[in-house]
């Protein structure tokens, strides 16, 4: 309990860092919002009073400030083209999370019961085959099998429209369809890193002495694999899993490119071109404390897994 | 329109991020001092009831390049929702593809002799899509409405009045004989309030959702008053289609049936089951010299340049030699106003320009920087022949690229540049759009330009009455730029768009717009 007391404090103290560097970076970079809005015909004392109506030339700790007091009571502003970042936020927002979700479901059922398998008939023609693919696969970045992925389903063998994204709202199930195949480039990669440290980490423990204590008192190999090394195995996994799901949600924006899907890293990318640090500054402290959030999760399922560990760090 | 034969000798790849490029140009004041005669216009009323309904479940998708910053027409500032907008508002008049401006709302006009009056005659039965009928109470709120955002080209407007049920005038405080291209500004109902959430005009689209960056919705208005120009088919979608390099996969998948601005690499890459039409994008674009700051404050260095570059082998490089070559700030779809001889005041002349280097003092060259916004491939490739072609003389050009908001500050704002590359389009139908920035106190005039002649002439053109003597004074303008190397001016940059063959009927405007209403089903 301490120790998750003592994390979730690191996490408030890192968020503040995060925060203030989002907000510090928008100040930084050239483009002006006033500009954007009013576009390049505008006259200086149009400008001058859109800027002062936004709240732009006060000095900039009043503006942090202001913004982070109105952020944590959950106000997170009015974006300068879509009117409040928080219902656009709610919108959108569900089109990356089925994203990552859908991401996560096919590694978990691919790679766990494939690492298992390799790591059982290690040296088969199966695994030799499946390790080859591993490192070859695990060498492609996503957007590169998004765009071989559209090239393939979805030009030549027409398994689906490239960029014929249908709203959640309109059709549900249109909507997951089409996320299968962008979802599949996220997953890939880390289906293969997954599978890699599976089956590293099942091979190291079965050479283990407790393994063979376990095979001696007449477990069968399924028990002792089930009941006994994948309990140890899985470990260094779930950390990777935990780890890859925050990457997940952050590679969508990526991926969201390649497949046109207009989810949160849609949102991220244009409102950074538009200047709109609103909606920016919202997205940023959002995919931080999601990362945050599953960081501590992973901590917690440690414990459950290992209750040694609890005890190593209390 | 015609099919496009490729050479293929273009072999790199494009990002097609045209969306920013567009900056309008709209002029300030009017300081012309009368019109003598007193225009009228009218239409020709589509008495014929004949309503070519393609009607179908189709759903005609447009790919656009980035997302509409606004659906209120007075505020939305991008050339890209501009251009969109068309299909769902009018104006008192609106333009042709011809780049006549035609009565719309109005039924006819008239110009007071000193060009300081118009009257405007409503249209009898024009109906808003909410089934309401246009009034001159409805004129009179929209246009002081635009006059409320501050907009600049409606500063001179003094008053905005209803003089009986079906007649509007509007007062100037200058005379003003361009302000007819002005009155495009759109027509909505009197008590809007939610023009941002639910546009309400009379264009042949109306308005049916808009979902953030994803597309905008519309469907064909029924009671269209032009009953000619009616829309064909029924269901539209503007889908935005953030990243260029989805553009040709999304028109073979099906996703999207056109696409506006293509790169000749991406028409290359298509199929044959897509039309491409080539027109032009109606820019002036060129090497922009900031003429304030040396070398470039001295003319002879500015000549020396436009003596080394050449267009021709620009467009070959750009474009595969699409793109009509200009020799001032006037592209060649202004057909009054552009004058073709001026393309020739520098033919590409190596000598004459280390000659001309020479006596400027500089013999032996110098080195310069030349920033060009990241989004838009044809800039950056017009950019690299141009370097090459300056070392010919020894002269060092760099190429800076940045992103398009940093140029917006940088250069636009506080000109800080030594030289740019970039297109000018123009967005109203007049000539002071894309000339009133060369003058001298204008407060767009980005490139330091100053010279007594170009403000005298630009001058008495404004106050010009007559039509053709205005355009010689316009012209006069023109050709001072050419001669005084004002910039490098390099051509009208191609356009070509990709339209699937089931569609036809794709028309280029001189303006930014996306006529949708004019696309039908292929025979």
């Amino acid at each position: 309990m301490k120790y998750i007391l003592k994390k979730a404090s690191m996490m408030v103290l890192t968020l503040i860092a995060v925060s203030i560097l989002v907000f510090l970076a928008f100040n930084l970079i050239p483009g002006d919002p006033a500009t954007r809005i009013l576009g390049t015909e505008a006259t200086e004392s149009q400008l001058q009073l859109l800027r002062q109506e936004m709240g732009l030339n006060d000095p900039i700790y009043v503006r942090y400030l202001r913004w982070i007091w109105n952020f944590i009571r959950g106000d997170l502003g009015e974006s300068y083209s879509y009117g409040s970042v928080s219902a656009l936020i709610l919108d959108k927002i569900p089109i990356t999370i089925w994203l990552a979700i859908m991401a996560f479901f096919l590694m978990f059922v691919i790679s766990i019961p494939l690492g298992i398998f390799t790591a059982r008939h290690e040296g088969g023609v199966i695994d030799k085959i499946v390790v080859v693919l591993d490192q070859v696969i695990m060498a492609i970045p996503p957007f590169f099998s998004g765009i071989i992925i559209t090239l393939v389903f979805g030009l030549t063998l027409q398994l689906f429209v490239p960029g014929g994204f249908v709203s959640y709202k309109i059709d549900f199930w249109g909507f997951i369809g089409y996320l299968v195949f962008p979802a599949i480039a996220i997953a890939l990669p880390k289906i293969t890193m997954c599978v890699k440290l599976l089956r590293g980490s099942v091979i190291e423990e079965i050479s283990k002495d407790y393994t063979r204590t376990a095979y001696s008192r007449g477990n069968t190999t399924r028990g002792v694999l089930y009941r006994h090394v994948l309990k140890n195995a899985m470990i260094p996994v779930i950390t990777f899993m935990g780890m890859a799901l925050a990457d997940m949600v952050s590679g969508s924006i990526v991926i969201e490119q390649v497949f046109n899907i207009p989810g949160i890293g849609r949102m991220l990318l244009s409102s950074i071109n538009n200047r709109d640090y609103p909606v920016v500054e919202a997205i940023i402290m959002g995919i931080a404390i999601l990362v945050m959030v599953v960081n501590l999760i992973v901590d917690i399922i440690y414990r459950l897994v290992d209750p040694r560990i609890e005890a190593i760090n209390d | 329109m015609k099919k496009k034969v490729w050479s293929g000798n273009v072999a790199r790849r494009g990002l097609a991020a045209v969306c920013a490029l567009a900056m309008t140009a709209t002029m300030l004041t009017g300081c012309g001092k009368k019109k003598e005669d007193a225009s009228e216009g009218s239409s020709a009323q589509g008495t014929a009831a004949q309503t070519s309904s393609q009607d179908s479940d189709e759903v005609f998708t447009v790919g656009i390049p980035q997302d509409l910053d606004s659906l209120d027409p007075h505020i939305a500032q991008s050339a890209g929702t501009r251009e969109v907008l068309f299909n769902i508002f009018e104006g008192l008049v609106k333009p042709d593809e011809k780049g006549n401006m035609n009565p719309a709302i109005a039924s006819s006009y008239k110009i007071s002799e000193d060009a300081t009056e118009y009257t405007f005659t409503i249209r009898e039965n024009v109906l808003f899509h909410n089934g309401a009928t246009v009034t001159a109470d409805d004129v009179v709120a929209s246009l002081q409405r635009y006059k409320d955002t501050g907009a600049s080209i409606f500063e001179t407007v003094d008053a905005i009045e209803k003089v009986d049920d079906s007649t509007v005038k509007v007062t100037l405080s200058k005379p003003n004989t361009e302000f007819l291209s002005y009155c495009t500004v759109a027509i909505m109902p009197k008590d809007t309030t939610d023009a941002e959430t639910n546009p309400i005009g009379t264009g042949p689209y109306k308005f049916v959702s808009r979902t953030a960056l994803e597309n905008l919705v519309v469907e064909k208005f029924d009671e269209y008053w032009d009953v000619d120009n009616a829309a064909h088919i029924k269901n539209v979608v503007f889908k935005v289609e953030a990243n260029p390099d989805n553009i040709v996969a999304d028109l073979e998948g099906g996703s999207i049936d056109m696409y506006a601005r293509i790169t000749s690499d991406q028409a290359d890459q298509l199929s044959d089951s897509f039309e491409i039409y080539e027109g032009e994008m109606n820019l002036v674009q060129a090497l922009y010299v900031n003429n304030a700051v040396e070398p470039f404050d001295n003319e002879l260095v500015r000549q020396a340049l436009c003596y080394a570059i050449d267009p021709q082998e620009i467009m070959d490089f750009v474009s595969g030699g699409a793109g009509v070559e200009i020799g001032s700030a006037m592209f060649p779809s202004f057909d009054k106003y552009f004058d073709e001889s001026l393309n020739d005041t520098y033919n590409q002349d190596v000598d004459k320009a280390k000659e001309l280097l020479a006596q400027a003092g500089y013999p032996d060259g110098f080195t310069f920087t030349i920033k060009v916004p990241s989004n838009y491939t044809p800039h950056i490739d017009t950019a690299e022949v141009i370097v090459e072609q300056l070392e010919a003389i020894g002269v060092t050009a760099q190429i800076k690229k940045i992103e398009w908001n940093t140029w917006l500050e940088d250069v636009y704002n506080n000109k800080d540049y030594e030289a740019t590359i970039v297109g000018f389009d123009a967005s109203t139908l007049n000539a002071s759009s894309l000339l009133y920035r060369y003058t001298s106190d204008a407060h767009n005039n980005m490139f330091n330009y100053s010279n007594a002649d170009y403000d005298k002439a630009f001058a008495t053109a404004q106050a010009t009455v007559d039509e053709a003597e205005q355009i010689k004074y316009y012209k006069e303008c023109e050709k001072i730029l050419s001669q005084t190397a004002a910039a490098v001016y390099i051509q009208d940059l191609p356009s070509f768009v990709a339209l699937n063959s089931k569609y036809t009927g794709y028309t280029f405007y001189p303006l930014y717009v996306q006529d949708i209403a004019k696309i039908k089903l292929a025979e």
